[in-house]
């Protein structure tokens, strides 16, 4: 046993030695969070609209100088023709030109109906439907209150509640993401590339001989790593409640616990890639696209699975960043105990016996 | 000199076959991939409907969100913390809920309310069904008021009539918008990273003292180990060009020859990052790593999936310093919108400073570590 403690220590002076790696692995999270938690929206604040208008009359003016002061818009130009509106989007100087019929103030003064033609650059479709949305709502707005005196009859209310996120914050579905993304990348990644890394240089030849069982070599490797995940997990938390303000509903411990058992898997999964590889790029390269690209495009976390055509989402089963991700969201987030996430549990808890088995198989097979 | 080293990485480059395999491979599943996955077009939302009131306008207004394209009705019930549960296990998206009395109030005091609670989990999603979802209980409204009013024309109420046109992409398509971007993204990741990892594995494997013994000249030895990748990446964008005519059928709208004279002068500066990014590091492992980091931030801020103009000033003017942002930028509206060379003067103008200042930044730093 302490020439396996022996090993320990030896990975953790490794570790400890590369200095530049550790600083990345702990900016890494600090940065992500940060990106995510101030810096990431969809929000359409602020855009860049034009207005187009024969006659810029007291009713245009009103209705420009509405859109311009919401949050949402800023109107930069005037435009003069319609020719203009293409190169007004062609040239990026904004995102939507509100055109008004001719004799819009005259019409709506005279005839109480007016046009207004919304014409969206929809390269970007959402923030187009978005930006459209909202200066509607603030046409209709202006139209209600010249409205006034005669009241519109029979009308729905709609009185809306964000449940869980009343402030749309992104962070709240990205750092459950950023969580599980860390972890695949230093369980897996580091772990595989630090093994394969002898494998390459010829000294785990020099290894293997000691008096420590081969499999306890390669386990000795993944425990720095276990702890830097571990470590990073209560970077992330401690940021996403202190820095960020999110409310962390769930219990702490559920909570680590699952950290505790994604570690595992993501470890298993570092120990599988390194047995089947020889090169640290070939590791590298199949960690980032077979690991890190799955992990990113089906945990739900930065693309909304239910969008995704059937044999993608048949694929985002087997990914296990995703029942991570479903586990931290319900415990995080909306407070959930473990009668809610318990298949989610169960699922990881299989893949991962399944992979050690695998590993350990394999394992042997190699090195006898 | 330069062309004997341009030899040797090309022949390196092809001796591999599984680096090779990996570095053609990679791009196109990633262009085939990511564009199906990363569609944001939120087109199935799931309803638990609580209908306190069965009248007959509750049932009309429960069809009208059944038609709708956009909307499942999931669940329907009577009680609102049922339909909660459905939001917790993930089964619905939003709860509307019709009041008792829902028609009787509609008919009587002119006046209903309709409550919607939204999962906003997920708050890009959360924004855009609850609007939605509004639109389609406004229409309902609409059509009610239009039974019971006969609306005369010019009548006494003043309507401001607004319609919308979506340009360039009138049908909403999510992968028009995704597919120039990611391109752009394949073209940074050859450029800067795997330009990156091939020096530092030169570096690792002590190969570079052998070449800085040699009488190759510094310059040329950059020249040199630049050049293929320069090559490659136009090479990436290629392959990417033909994926996205197969599998999208998608045609760039603008000149190709833009966006590759365009790509050309970036790429200059994606391998002016990945030169920089080899004088940081000794080994792969690092590299790797760092490479991971870069790329992270590169998606994230460069407004790959969300507009960069929403983001606070410093995230901004962080991303401005980015190259990828520009390219991106300038890619789609090439590709979706058709902007010409002269639209994009000043663009050109910018990312011909971003090249020679990451060039000139990346040849100083290489001096000083290796020289």
């Amino acid at each position: 046993m302490t020439t396996f403690t022996s090993f320990i220590i030896k990975e953790f002076q490794h570790v400890w030695r590369d200095k530049r790696s550790l600083f990345i692995l702990i900016a890494l999270p600090i940065s992500l969070m940060l990106l995510f938690g101030f810096a990431l929206s969809n929000e359409v604040k602020n855009s860049n609209i034009a207005i187009l208008a024969p006659v810029y009359d007291q009713e245009v003016l009103e209705l420009a100088d509405r859109l311009d002061q919401s949050k949402y818009f800023t109107v930069n130009e005037k435009l003069q023709s319609d020719k203009d509106i293409d190169a007004y989007f062609k040239q990026n100087r904004g995102r939507m030109v509100v055109v008004f019929e001719p004799d819009f103030g005259d019409k709506l003064n005279h005839e109480n109906q007016a046009t207004i033609n919304l014409i969206a650059d929809a390269t970007d479709p959402n923030t187009a439907t978005t930006m459209v949305g909202y200066a509607r709502s603030i046409i209709s707005a202006m139209q209600n209150e010249k409205l006034e005196p005669t009241k519109l009859p029979y009308s729905i209310q709609i009185e809306n509640r964000m449940l869980y996120n009343p402030q749309l914050l992104s962070a709240y579905n990205f750092v459950p993401g950023v969580m599980a993304l860390i972890l695949t990348l230093l369980g897996a990644m580091m772990t595989s590339v630090s093994i394969v890394k002898e494998k390459e240089y010829g000294s785990m030849e020099l290894l293997l001989v000691s008096p420590v069982k081969p499999l306890m070599v390669v386990i000795s490797k993944a425990i720095p790593y276990a702890l830097l995940c571990f470590i990073d997990v209560i970077i992330i938390l401690i940021m996403a409640r202190f820095v960020l303000k999110m409310p962390l509903q769930g219990n702490l411990f559920l909570l680590l616990g699952m950290s505790i058992l994604f570690i595992f898997t993501t470890l298993t999964l570092g120990l599988l890639i390194s047995n089947s590889v020889k090169q640290q790029q070939m590791a590298m390269f199949i960690s980032l696209v077979g690991l890190m690209m799955p992990s990113l495009l089906f945990s739900g976390f930065m693309f909304p699975i239910e969008n995704m055509p059937k044999v993608l989402q048949v694929i985002s089963h087997v990914v296990p960043t995703r029942y991570y991700f479903e586990i931290l969201k319900s415990i995080m987030i909306k407070g959930l105990g473990f009668s809610y996430i318990w298949k989610q549990s169960l699922i990881l808890l299989g893949m991962t016996v399944f992979f050690i088995a695998i590993a350990v198989k394999k394992f042997k097979i190699r090195l006898a | 000199m330069i062309g004997v080293i341009v030899k040797k990485e090309f022949r390196q480059i092809f001796r591999n076959p599984d680096i090779l395999r990996m570095m053609i491979l990679m791009p196109i599943i990633q262009l085939i991939v990511l564009p199906f996955a990363a569609d944001y077009e939120i087109k199935n939302i799931n309803l638990a409907i609580v209908n306190q009131d069965n009248s007959t306008y509750s049932q009309r207004l429960i069809q009208k969100f059944e038609a709708g394209e956009y909307f499942e009705v999931k669940w329907l019930g009577q009680d609102y913390r049922s339909g909660l549960d459905e939001v917790e296990k993930g089964e619905a998206d939003i709860i509307i809920t019709i009041p008792s009395h829902f028609e009787q109030d509609l008919v009587r005091d002119n006046k209903a309310t309709i409550h919607m609670a939204t999962d906003a989990v997920n708050g890009v999603k959360a924004g855009l069904s609850s609007l939605y979802a509004s639109q389609i209980i406004a229409s309902f409204n609409q059509e009610v008021r239009e039974e019971w009013l006969v609306m005369p024309r010019n009548s006494e109420m003043v309507t401001i009539q607004s319609l919308s046109q979506n340009w360039y992409n009138p049908l909403n398509d999510y992968h028009l918008f995704m597919v120039p971007g990611i391109l752009a993204l394949l073209v940074t990741m050859v450029g800067a990273l795997i330009s990156a990892l091939n020096i530092v594995s030169e570096k690792e494997k002590g190969t570079i003292e052998q070449i800085n013994v040699t009488p190759i000249q510094k310059y040329q030895f950059i020249i040199g180990k630049l050049l293929p990748f320069w090559i490659l990446g136009l090479v990436s964008i290629t392959i990417g060009f033909i994926v996205s005519i197969v599998v999208f059928g998608l045609f760039s709208a603008g000149s190709y020859l833009v966006i590759y004279l365009y790509s050309g002068i970036y790429l200059l500066a994606a391998l002016g990052i990945g030169l920089l990014l080899s004088t940081f590091v000794d080994t792969q492992q690092q590299a790797t790593l760092f490479a991971f980091f870069i790329i992270m931030n590169f998606v994230l801020l460069s407004g790959l999936y969300t507009p960069t103009e929403s983001m606070p000033i410093w995230a901004n003017k962080l991303s401005w310093l980015l190259p990828p942002t520009h390219f991106i930028k300038v890619i789609r509206s090439v590709f979706i919108k058709g902007s010409s060379f002269s639209d994009l003067l000043p663009d050109f103008g910018l990312m011909a400073v971003f090249a020679m200042s990451y060039i000139g930044l990346a040849v100083l730093n290489y001096r000083k570590r290796a020289g």
